[in-house]
């Protein structure tokens, strides 16, 4: 399934809070140079899962990797490489934005004849300009946010662990929120967490999906939508459709199912066969009146609600 | 060691860029310099009566009359200041949440421990050394011996120490600082005043509740007498104050 690398890998990994199992014999891995999703409800144990990996938590039982570093054994080899950016952003406001900065560059360690470049990298590239000498407490929800992700990446780390990024932005924010860390990929390899299904579509290059501490799916984007997708379908509306007219579908060769749902007709059939051209023909030999026609993809939003709702059908 | 630093000046500036070192050390300036004034006059009252008598006015030793009585005072206020400057140092990491920060960079939980443990010392350190600003008016018009009163300042610079490790502690078990100025006072308090229940105990528990009482230990400084039972009484409980920080940090993100 991996072609590359793996950069991040977690085998059976439990963690107990009392008899709460918040993430429960959980396994997979992330490829290096790739943006990774962690999916799911509320609760469902990414947070936790995220903690484990930058050493923050230690988990109750199993294995974390982080670039061939074992996060339990090696913690400091494994903090040195990654970059946090936790749920609520560390922030400490009666400090600048810049001796902020400043003071997290010397707990990541960097050496001080490197420190003032990479404070001055880290502030451009989260377009922290304009708000350098401000003290944090002032500046908007939008900066902090920025602040956060600068403050993540100063130490130039291989990997990026991003804990709802977007959370609390507005619409524009969110877009540039979702540009910024598309730039930041280069080789590095991210994991971001969120419960918003259009940003791992769009930023995204494979998914976890997580219920209740329990691995419900993994795989690329591709890969997921395909195998969750047993049959293909168009949906199309004509003019004055009716319930009767599902007949003339139905008699098509190949066609599994019709649907008349009041406004348009959802037609299925099995993977294998293509019969897209069976179905306008048939629509041009009765003189239907085209309105519309599309197929009736699988998309995250459909294999989510699918998965968190009782696993994936096989 | 560098790390150490890190955490120490960041300690330091936020003492300094919020109200409240500015707002402790002046009340203990202000409250210091009152108890000065007053002793410092009710001597000067007592040299003019003992002046015409060359016997009374040879005892009259302004370190015992002034300064021992001084020092006392001044370690009452800071048992009552010092819970105040401790009691934000990890609560207010963990309620503002940037104890994640701290605890996923590659950094020691000593470290951290030790950095802001410093930056609490160097606020001590700075307080006391402004009240030796006073003294310089007892050299100038006066004749204090200077070993007893240097004596004395250690003294308070242990008993403050030892104050600050069991603050600091209390501030790693709550993220509420009040709770943990509360704790950290009672608790000293306790420490304080243990050895009274010394005149109804007997045997060995006599001597232990006796040695436990961090008065008991300074009484001894301020009189001059440095003896390594007292510095090596306070230098455990420091030990001991940030062990049991230590402790409570590990625990917390183990449970």
């Amino acid at each position: 399934m991996l072609k590359g690398e793996r950069m991040i890998e977690i085998e059976n990994l439990t963690k107990k809070f009392g008899d709460l199992k918040a993430v429960n014999n959980l396994s997979f891995k992330v490829e290096k140079g790739t943006i990774w999703g962690l999916l799911g409800p509320n609760a469902a144990g990414k947070t936790t899962t995220m903690r484990i990996l930058t050493g923050y938590l230690p988990a109750t039982e199993g294995k974390a990797v982080v670039a061939g570093f074992d996060v339990f054994d090696q913690q400091n080899e494994v903090k040195r490489i990654t970059g946090y950016l936790p749920e609520h952003v560390p922030l400490y406001p009666e400090m600048t934005v810049r001796s902020y900065l400043d003071f997290v560059a010397a707990i990541k360690q960097i050496p001080s004849k490197q420190k003032s470049q990479a404070i001055e990298k880290a502030i451009a590239v989260s377009g922290l300009e304009s708000v350098r000498g401000r003290l944090i407490r002032n500046i908007s929800r939008g900066f902090k946010q920025r602040v956060g992700i600068a403050q993540a990446l100063i130490h130039d780390p291989q990997v990026l662990i991003l804990d709802e990024p977007t959370i609390g932005l507005d619409p524009a924010q969110i877009k540039e929120m979702r540009l910024l860390i598309k730039s930041l990929k280069g080789d590095r390899t991210i994991i971001l967490s969120t419960h918003i299904l259009a940003e791992v579509t769009q930023t995204c290059d494979g998914v976890v999906i997580i219920n209740d501490g329990n691995l419900m799916a993994n795989g690329s984007l591709d890969e997921l939508t395909a195998t969750a997708q047993t049959k293909n379908g168009v949906f199309i509306r004509i003019r004055k459709g009716e319930k009767k007219q599902e007949e003339l579908f139905n008699k098509i060769t190949g066609v599994e199912n019709v649907l008349f749902d009041g406004e348009g007709f959802l037609i299925e059939w099995s993977k294998e066969q293509n019969i897209q051209k069976d179905i306008t023909q048939t629509v041009v030999e009765n003189d239907l009146i085209l309105l519309e026609m599309r197929p009736l993809a699988m998309n995250i939003e459909d294999l989510y609600l699918k998965v968190v709702s009782g696993g994936v059908e096989q | 060691m560098k790390n150490i630093w890190a955490v120490c000046k960041k300690e330091i500036k936020t003492y300094f860029t919020s109200p409240i070192a500015y707002v402790v050390i002046t009340v203990f300036l202000v409250l210091v310099g009152f108890f000065f004034h007053s002793l410092i006059w009710w001597f000067n009252s007592q040299s003019l009566q003992m002046a015409s008598n060359p016997y009374y006015a040879q005892q009259m030793n302004i370190n015992q009359m002034v300064y021992t009585p001084l020092f006392h005072n001044i370690s009452i206020i800071l048992l009552l200041l010092i819970p105040l400057l401790t009691m934000r140092l990890f609560s207010e990491e963990k309620k503002i949440k940037t104890d994640e920060l701290l605890f996923t960079s590659p950094i020691s939980i000593n470290q951290i421990i030790i950095g802001k443990y410093l930056a609490s010392l160097f606020v001590l350190f700075t307080m006391l050394l402004i009240t030796g600003v006073y003294s310089l008016f007892t050299f100038a018009y006066g004749n204090p011996e200077i070993a007893p009163l240097l004596c004395g300042y250690l003294g308070l610079f242990l008993m403050g120490a030892a104050f600050l490790a069991l603050g600091i502690f209390f501030s790693s078990l709550t993220e509420n600082q009040i709770i943990s100025a509360i704790l950290t006072f009672g608790t000293l308090l306790l420490f304080w005043v243990i050895n009274w229940a010394s005149f109804s105990a007997a045997g060995a528990w006599k001597d232990v509740l006796n040695y436990l009482s961090i008065f008991q230990h300074f009484d001894e400084i301020t009189k001059g007498i440095l003896d390594t039972t007292d510095v090596v009484y306070y230098l455990s409980f420091i030990f001991f104050g940030l062990f049991l920080t230590h402790s409570s940090i590990q625990s917390r993100r183990w449970r």
